[in-house]
C-alpha cells in the first residue's frame, strides 16, 4: 500500500494496484458519518468505435449510457434496490469518456461496497429488459431535448467541432438506441469493463486494507484486455461555424460562448492545462474582472453567468454562458477584452488576488467526497493525481495564462450558441 | 462529534453555533425571518441582492469580489428561502477555514465584518438605496420570476402550491409575484429594509473550527450598528386540517414533449410539531420519497407510467406533494396508480423490507446532514423557523421507534386537495 500525504490540504491518500490491474485509491476521513465509493470505467459516450479481439466495431450512439442504466440489473433482481434497502444512496452517470457508479452510505459500508463491485463487474442483460429500457431512456432523451441548457450546449459543440464525438449527445437519440440489443451491451461490457480499465476511489472513515481485500475477493482475477478506440481524425484549430440559434420556450435568450482550444494533454501536463484554462477564464471574464463588472452593469449578463474549462480526450475548450438580452454584444466585448489583454498584459495585482481566490475554492471543494473521488478517477484516467493541484498551483505563472488566452481566445476559434424565446405561442 | 449550542446575542438575535474541524471551510449565515405575504415578498426577496451590490466600505461588486478573493475564495450569497410561512432572507457565506490558509491568516473576523457591513451600511443616494442598484437587481429578480417556467418539473410543483394554497400565505412564492415586483421603488424598498431590520428576528448560524466566544465576539462586533428592535417577532404558520370535499383541478397547456402531473395532499394536521411527525416522514419515504418507494418501484419501474415519480413533505404547513413526469395520454392511468399506491399503504401493504429500508434511508439522510455545512445550516434554519430546538440525533432516535401501524394510521389522514397537470398544446 502506497501512502501519500498532502499536509497543506490536511489530506491523505492510500493507493494500491491489485493483481488484476485495478487501481484503488482511499481517502481516510475520520469523524465523518458517511462513506463514499466511486467505481468507474474509462468508457463513455465518445467511445462508439472500437477494436475488440481484432475486429473494429461501430456501436450505436448512446450505448455507454444505456449500459449504465442496465448494469443495475442482476440475476437476482436490481442492485439499485439492494443498495437502497441497505440505506445507501446509489447513483451513476455517463460522461463523454467515463462511466461512474457510486453510493454514499452511513452504515453497512462493506456490504454496499460488495454490492457495487459485483453488479458493475457481472453483466446480466435480457432482451426483454433491454426493450423496456428503450422506453425509459426514450423518455429521458425527450426530457433533455426539452431542456434549453442542454440544447444551447449541444448546439455549441456542433458549431465548434467538425467531427469529434463530443458533438453527439451522450444519451444518443431515440433512433440510435433502438439498435441496441442485449448482445451489444455484452460486447461493450467486455470491451471496457475489465479491471485494468477501471478505478475505485473511496472516501470515508474506512480501512484502506479492507477495501482492497474486498475488491480482490469480488472482482475477476484477470486484468482483461482494453479495447482500442477511434475518435476520428485530428480536429482543425478553427471553429466550424461562428453562430447558431434555436427557438424554445424560454423567458430570456440563453447563450453559450465557446473557444476551441488545443487538444487535451495527458498526465500532469493535462492537470496544468486545466488550471491554466480555469485561471484564463478568471482573468478574462471572471467575477473579479473589469469585463465582468461592465457586462453585469450593462445588464448583458446576470447571476446565471458561469464559465470554465472543459476537456475530453482529443479536445479542450473554454466556455462562458448564461442569460443575456444580447449575446452577440457579450461575444464582442469578450473578444475585445482578449485583444486588450494580449496588448497590455495581465494586471499583476488582479493575478495575485485571483490566484488566492481560485486556490481557496479548490481546497474548499475537498469538503465533498463526491468531488474528490470523481476528480481523482478522472485525473487517474488521464495519468495524474488530483491532490497534486496544490503543489502545481504554486508554479503557475502569469505568462503561461496570458499565452493560453492569446492562443485560444480569438475570432477564428470562437462560436456562439443561442436559444431564443419562441416568437409565437409563448407565455 | 459536533458540539452545538444556541444562544441569544441580544433580544431577537439568535446564534446557532456548531464547532467541528471536519471541514476545509467555515460557514456563516444571517437570516431575517419575515412573515410571507403577497405585498412584501418580492421586496424582501430583492433586498439581499441589492445589499450585495455594495457597501460604504466596498461600494461595488469588484471591490467585494476582491475582498472575497483575498479571503481565499470566500463566497457571500444573497438567499431567499421559504420555511413554512416564513420568508427567510439574508446571506450565506463560506470561506477557507483559518486552519488551511497558506499564510495562516484569520478569515472569520474579516468575513463577519464584511457580512455586517453589507447588511447595515449599504451605498446610499439621497438617503435611500442607489437607484442603479435597485433597478439592476429588480430586473434580475423579474427575470428570475419569469424564468421559473423554464424548469417544468419545479414549475409544476410551484403551480401546485399556488393553486392548492390560494388565499393562504403559503401560496405566495418565495420570490413574490411579477405584479408586486413591478411596484418596487428605491424609496419603498428602503422603508421595507428599515422595517425588516427592526421588526424581524434574526437567525445567525456558524459552523467551523472557532470556539463559541470567538464567534460571538466577531458577530457582536460586526452587528454593533444593528437597530435596537425590542419586539422582534417570529412569524406563525397556518395549518389547514382538511382538503376540500372535491379535489381542485388545474390544467395548463404548453409546448413541451413531456407532461407533468403534480398532486397535493393535506396531512390532516400532522406537522413537525406533532408526535406523529416521525411516522409522517416514514410514510413519505415508503410512498414516494426514495428510489425504493412505491411510486418509484411501481409507477415508474414496473408499469413504466412515468419517467419520474416522487413525493416530498412541507413539514410546517402539513402538505404531501407528488411530482411526476408522464406522457400526456397517460394522465388518468398515472393519477389513478399514484392514488392506488397511497391506498396500498393505508391497507397496510408494507413489506418488512420496505419499512426497514425506508427507515435506513431517512436516518442515513439525516445523519449525513452532519457531514455538510450547508445542510446543517438548512436544518437548523428550519428548526429555528419552527421554534424547535431538537437536533438531528433526537429525530433519528424517534425514527428508530416508528411502527408499521403508526405509518398506516398517518396514511389515513392524507386528503387529496389539488391536482395540477401540465400538458402539451393541441396534438
Amino acid at each position: 500500500m502506497e501512502q501519500r500525504t498532502f499536509p497543506g490540504l490536511g489530506e491523505r491518500m492510500e493507493h494500491q494496484m491489485l493483481e488484476n490491474g485495478l487501481d484503488i485509491f482511499v481517502f481516510p476521513k475520520p469523524g465523518f458519518q458517511k462513506c463514499f465509493a466511486f467505481f468507474a470505467a474509462h468508457y463513455g459516450g465518445m467511445d462508439t468505435r472500437f477494436c475488440l479481439d481484432g475486429q473494429w466495431i461501430d456501436s450505436p450512439a448512446g450505448v455507454a449510457h444505456f449500459l449504465e442504466h442496465k448494469m443495475f440489473d442482476t440475476e437476482q433482481g436490481n442492485a439499485l434496490q439492494d443498495l437502497a434497502e441497505n440505506g445507501a444512496s446509489p447513483n451513476a452517470f455517463t460522461g463523454n469518456s467515463i462511466t461512474g457508479y457510486y453510493f454514499e452510505s452511513t452504515q453497512h459500508f462493506e456490504e454496499n461496497l460488495r454490492t457495487l463491485l459485483s453488479f458493475v463487474s457481472i453483466p446480466w442483460f435480457t432482451q426483454e429488459s433491454v426493450d423496456k429500457e428503450q422506453g425509459i431512456i426514450g423518455q429521458e432523451i425527450g426530457m433533455i431535448e426539452d431542456d434549453p441548457d442542454w440544447v444551447v450546449f449541444m448546439n455549441l459543440m456542433k458549431e465548434l467541432y467538425a467531427h469529434h464525438p463530443v458533438r453527439a449527445s451522450v444519451a444518443g437519440t431515440v433512433e440510435s438506441i433502438s439498435h441496441i440489443t442485449a448482445q451489444t451491451l455484452y460486447t461493450c461490457h467486455k470491451a471496457f469493463y475489465a479491471p485494468s480499465n477501471m478505478v475505485l476511489c473511496v472516501a470515508g472513515d474506512v480501512d484502506a486494507q479492507r477495501v482492497c481485500s474486498i475488491a480482490g475477493e469480488i472482482l475477476p482475477k484477470q486484468p482483461g484486455s482494453i479495447a482500442q478506440r477511434d475518435y476520428g481524425a485530428k480536429e482543425p484549430p478553427r471553429a466550424v461555424g461562428d453562430y447558431v440559434e434555436a427557438e424554445m420556450e424560454v423567458s430570456a435568450p440563453l447563450f453559450q460562448l465557446g473557444f476551441k482550444g488545443e487538444e487535451e494533454l495527458r498526465g500532469p501536463k493535462g492537470q496544468r492545462q486545466e488550471m491554466l484554462g480555469d485561471l484564463a477564464c478568471e482573468m478574462l471574464l471572471g467575477n473579479s474582472t473589469p469585463l465582468y463588472a461592465e457586462l453585469y452593469q450593462k445588464g448583458l449578463i446576470n447571476q446565471s453567468f458561469s464559465y470554465g474549462y472543459e476537456s475530453d480526450p482529443g479536445c479542450a475548450f473554454l466556455m462562458a454562458g448564461g442569460e443575456s438580452p444580447d449575446p452577440k454584444a457579450v461575444r464582442q466585448a469578450v473578444l475585445e477584452e482578449a485583444r486588450r489583454l494580449a496588448r497590455e498584459g495581465l494586471d499583476e495585482a488582479l493575478w495575485q488576488q485571483v490566484k488566492k481566490g481560485v486556490y481557496g475554492i479548490k481546497v474548499q471543494g475537498l469538503n465533498s467526497f463526491e468531488h474528490l473521488c470523481i476528480n481523482q478517477a478522472q485525473d487517474f484516467f488521464r495519468g495524474c493525481d488530483y491532490l497534486d493541484f496544490a503543489a502545481l498551483f504554486d508554479q503557475i505563472t502569469r505568462e503561461e495564462v496570458q499565452n493560453l488566452l492569446q492562443g485560444w481566445v480569438t475570432q477564428e476559434r470562437c462560436s456562439l450558441s443561442v436559444v431564443r424565446p419562441r416568437k409565437e405561442g409563448g407565455q | 462529534m459536533n458540539d452545538t449550542k444556541r444562544m441569544q446575542l441580544r433580544p431577537g438575535v439568535w446564534l446557532r453555533w456548531v464547532q467541528t474541524e471536519k471541514f476545509k471551510s467555515s460557514f456563516l449565515s444571517l437570516n431575517l425571518m419575515a412573515p410571507l405575504k403577497e405585498e412584501t415578498a418580492a421586496a424582501n426577496a430583492l433586498l439581499p441582492s441589492v445589499l450585495r451590490r455594495g457597501s460604504v466600505g466596498h461600494p461595488d461588486m469588484q471591490r467585494i469580489t476582491a475582498a472575497l478573493d483575498n479571503l481565499y475564495g470566500g463566497m457571500i450569497e444573497p438567499v431567499v428561502r421559504k420555511k413554512g410561512e416564513t420568508q427567510c432572507v439574508g446571506f450565506v457565506t463560506s470561506f477557507l477555514d483559518d486552519a488551511f490558509t497558506p499564510d495562516r491568516s484569520k478569515t472569520l473576523e474579516p468575513m463577519a465584518a464584511l457580512l455586517g457591513e453589507l447588511l447595515l451600511h449599504p451605498v446610499l443616494e439621497r438617503g435611500v438605496f442607489s437607484a442603479e442598484y435597485v433597478t439592476g437587481e429588480l430586473e434580475n429578480l423579474q427575470s428570475r420570476i419569469a424564468a421559473q417556467i423554464n424548469d417544468k418539473r419545479r414549475y409544476a410543483m410551484q403551480r401546485l402550491a399556488a393553486v392548492m394554497c390560494e388565499g393562504e400565505a403559503f401560496g405566495v412564492d418565495r420570490l413574490g409575484s411579477a405584479e408586486s415586483a413591478a411596484a418596487i421603488t428605491p424609496e419603498g424598498l428602503w422603508r421595507r429594509y428599515r422595517e425588516l431590520l427592526c421588526e424581524c428576528e434574526i437567525e445567525l448560524f456558524y459552523c467551523g473550527s472557532a470556539p463559541l466566544e470567538r464567534v460571538c465576539q466577531a458577530l457582536n462586533c460586526a452587528l454593533k450598528d444593528l437597530p435596537e428592535g425590542n419586539d422582534r417577532t417570529q412569524p406563525d404558520c397556518e395549518v389547514r386540517l382538511h382538503a376540500p370535499r372535491e379535489p381542485r383541478l388545474a390544467e395548463e397547456a404548453m409546448n413541451v414533449t413531456q407532461g407533468k402531473l403534480a398532486m397535493g395532499f393535506r396531512t390532516g394536521g400532522v406537522t413537525v410539531w406533532e408526535q406523529e411527525y416521525p411516522a409522517l416522514l416514514m410514510l413519505n419515504a415508503i410512498f414516494g420519497g426514495t428510489t425504493m418507494s412505491k411510486l418509484f418501484m411501481n409507477v415508474r419501474e414496473k408499469l413504466s407510467l412515468c419517467y419520474y415519480a416522487s413525493s416530498m413533505l412541507e413539514k410546517m404547513k402539513g402538505l404531501l406533494m407528488v411530482s411526476s413526469g408522464i406522457e400526456f395520454e397517460k394522465y388518468r392511468q398515472a393519477r389513478d396508480e399514484i392514488l392506488r399506491q397511497l391506498e396500498a399503504v393505508r391497507q397496510g401493504e408494507i413489506e418488512p423490507g420496505e419499512l426497514e429500508g425506508a427507515r435506513r434511508i431517512v436516518i442515513s439522510a439525516l445523519m449525513t446532514t452532519l457531514d455538510a455545512q450547508d445542510q446543517m445550516e438548512e436544518f437548523w434554519l428550519g428548526q429555528a423557523a419552527a421554534g424547535l430546538d431538537t437536533g438531528i440525533d433526537w429525530l433519528a432516535r424517534q425514527l428508530e421507534a416508528v411502527t408499521k401501524e403508526q405509518v398506516v394510521k398517518v396514511a389515513h389522514s392524507m386528503e387529496l386537495d389539488t391536482i395540477y397537470f401540465l400538458k402539451g398544446q393541441e396534438g
